[in-house]
């Protein structure tokens, strides 16, 4: 058993209006920055956990991802091992 | 006739919801979300306000509370569930009814009366309206922007499962009078069944002269006598 940290990336899926990210992008365009197209806004949840093996933790993950982190409806979302763990036992 | 009012960490709508159960007639049991069992009840209402912060997504934290479990149970074997802004968030995310609310077009807490329209007076909740009748009935909600798949949005309007509608006073839809950007102008929908309704306007704040409107009346009026007769 292996302590792993993952990554996962949720985003407002294509297509939808994201409110928050059009506020950005009009404040990102106010300063100046007039190359900004589109700004949309997600976020990013760290997990650590033990695991027996890379893929049997990112398979969690996914599940995780279905069950609580991530609105299938109105989200897309990606899971990543970004390393073990600090203080990772083995 | 017992009426759950269950109560989230973070709700805030739960002394409103009891109070019009039961000035209206029902007796009204406040329950903790880590509480189990609805044996007995003969509706469920699910409160507005902050349930958890509204952390990750409004609702979505909630929705895992024990008593969800039986919430969903009931709902299934066709117990009225009445859930009311937070309550409709949490409903959504339960998949006790479809899509989802995402934040208002707006990106502006919306605090305001609004003005309803009842398409359908025929739901174990609005059976003391009159179709086409126009409500006013505050909303105070951030993310109340009803959206679905297309095919799920498809179903609600040819099932008529769109039970009421954010218009002007005079009925009539317009960008203007849709507060959060919500698909179809959607203020509220059932299941299937017709037994679950969420809705974003508050009809519990709605039930004294004193507080500007007693349009919210009807709705808990509706609920009791659809129980008594059943």
């Amino acid at each position: 058993m292996s302590q792993y940290r993952l990554e996962v990336r949720v985003k407002p899926r294509p297509g939808l209006l994201d409110p928050q990210g059009k506020a950005v992008h009009h404040s990102l365009n106010s300063l100046g920055w007039d190359g900004v197209g589109d700004v949309r806004v997600g976020k990013a949840i760290y997990i650590d956990m033990d695991a027996e093996s890379p893929d049997a933790a990112l398979e969690a993950v996914e599940v995780m991802c279905r069950k609580l982190l991530a609105n299938p409806v109105t989200e897309d979302f990606e899971v990543s091992l970004v390393g073990e763990a600090e203080g990772a036992d083995s | 006739m017992k009426v759950a009012v269950i109560t989230f960490p973070g709700s805030n709508c739960d002394y409103d919801l009891y109070k019009a159960a039961q000035q209206v007639g029902g007796d009204a049991t406040f329950m903790w979300h880590r509480e189990r069992g609805l044996a007995g009840y003969d509706a469920v209402l699910l409160p507005g306000g902050f349930s958890y912060g509204d952390y990750l997504r409004a609702g979505a934290i909630a929705r895992m509370s024990p008593i969800m479990e039986d919430v969903i149970a009931f709902a299934n074997t066709g117990g009225p569930v009445l859930g009311i802004c937070n309550g409709f968030q949490i409903l959504c995310e339960s998949g006790l009814l479809p899509g989802a609310l995402m934040h208002n077009k707006s990106m502006r807490f919306q605090s305001k009366d609004v003005f309803l329209r009842v398409e359908r007076a025929d739901t174990l909740f609005t059976a003391d309206y009159e179709e086409g009748q126009i409500l006013r009935i505050p909303i105070a909600h951030g993310e109340g922007n009803y959206e679905a798949d297309r095919e799920t949005l498809e179903a609600l309007e040819s099932e008529g499962r769109v039970v009421f509608r954010y218009v002007d006073s005079n009925g009539g839809t317009s960008d203007g009078a849709n507060p959060n950007g919500s698909w179809h102008d959607i203020a509220g929908i059932t299941n299937e069944l017709g037994n679950v309704l969420g809705m974003m306007p508050h009809p519990e704040r709605a039930m004294e002269e004193l507080l500007g409107s007693t349009d919210g009346i009807a709705l808990f009026t509706s609920l009791v006598a659809s129980l008594q007769t059943s």
